[in-house]
């Protein structure tokens, strides 16, 4: 058994018996948040629909591998392992996407070898970042998302590059 | 506009790609195939959202979220000022924190929307400062046990999953402070122009 499978679980458990043990009626609450649930779905979908349609193009049409060519000798520049360029590319608009990514660098280079750790460290020190904007603003109705992108992708980077930093201090190259 | 200029970019991207790949058939198939993809995963994700919606909704009836709001009200009040006047969207942000702190992604995203969505009541349609902020916030990978990667990493063959954790935990803490300083240093500038 993974330890992680008992959280959730737990977690329910232990809500549902505080709520029973401060009077609340857990059941007639829950019910009701998960309303509300569904209307916060209506507004996510329109933005999932733009952003799926535009990433599927974007990997089929071979201009992923067109911009992960152009990345490498920047990233060379870095210290960040070159092959890592796709799973650079596609963490910030698919966690799936990017799982599949990592594990296919993984198993060529092996788990243990300097790319395969700085892959596991980017996959684990960042997120799936346009995904994430375009529901809460989706959901929270924003048009105008100002500086959110910009800020967020500096973040991403920044994770990208100290993910290769950390493992050369952990593990060295 | 931010998500205008990469949703074109992108697809005029793939267009110029796919002709200079002879993929076109490919892109035109992927658009429609994305599009329904879109709907699938709005389907398989229904049901979680309900679920931690649901959760929520107990927790703040139990008075259980406004204890958590306690304990994070310290360092929120510091980053989120606004935001913290609301005892019900600190809840929802403490209850954010804490799923993304523990790793379960699916109940983070429910319970941030929530937040957002309280915060965005007297925006207009314009994200403020801290709205910005949140969202940085939840794009930077805060969670302490990254258990999907060790399970990769253990299907690959790795005997050790877990020895990448002080990596990850460096990385995390220095791509979350990137965050909040391109956040911070963004809204400021927007200011003076």
């Amino acid at each position: 058994m993974n330890w992680s499978s008992l959280v959730i679980p737990l977690l329910l458990a232990g809500i549902a018996l505080y709520g029973t043990g401060k009077r609340v009626d857990v059941y007639a609450a829950l019910t009701r948040g998960a309303e509300e649930g569904l209307t916060v779905l209506l507004r996510v979908v329109p933005a999932l629909v733009g952003l799926l349609t535009a990433v599927s193009m974007f990997r089929v049409s071979g201009a992923m591998e067109w911009v992960s060519d152009a990345c490498s000798p920047i990233l060379s520049l870095l210290g960040i392992p070159p092959e890592t360029a796709p799973l650079m590319l596609v963490r910030p608009v698919s966690g799936n996407g990017a799982l599949a990514v990592a594990s296919d660098l993984m198993a060529s280079h092996g788990p243990d070898s300097y790319t395969g750790r700085v892959a596991a460290v980017m996959l684990g020190s960042t997120e799936t970042t346009f995904y994430t904007i375009a529901v809460y603003f989706g959901s929270a109705g924003i048009h105008k998302t100002r500086h959110a992108v910009p800020a967020a992708l500096v973040a991403d980077l920044t994770g990208f590059a100290a993910a290769a930093l950390a493992v050369r201090i952990f593990f060295g190259t | 506009m931010a998500m205008t200029c990469v949703w074109t970019g992108m697809v005029v991207l793939s267009l110029v790609a796919g002709l200079a790949c002879g993929r076109l058939d490919a892109v035109a198939n992927a658009a429609l195939e994305g599009a329904q993809s879109a709907i699938q995963l709005s389907l398989s994700m229904a049901g979680i959202l309900c679920l931690w919606s649901g959760v929520m909704e107990v927790m703040n009836a139990s008075g259980l979220s406004a204890g958590l709001a306690r304990t994070f009200r310290p360092l929120l009040r510091r980053l989120l000022p606004n935001a913290c006047q609301d005892t019900e969207t600190l809840a929802a942000i403490s209850s954010n924190i804490s799923a993304n702190l523990l790793g379960i992604g699916n109940a983070a995203t429910p319970l941030g929307i929530r937040a957002a969505r309280r915060m965005a009541r007297s925006c207009g349609g314009v994200a403020s400062d801290e709205l910005c902020l949140l969202v940085v916030l939840n794009t930077a990978s805060i969670q302490l046990i990254p258990a999907t990667i060790a399970s990769v990493r253990a299907a690959a063959g790795c005997e050790t999953p877990f020895d990448i954790l002080p990596a990850v935990w460096l990385a995390s803490v220095l791509s979350v402070l990137a965050g909040l300083l391109a956040a911070w240093l963004f809204s400021h500038w927007g200011k003076r122009v």
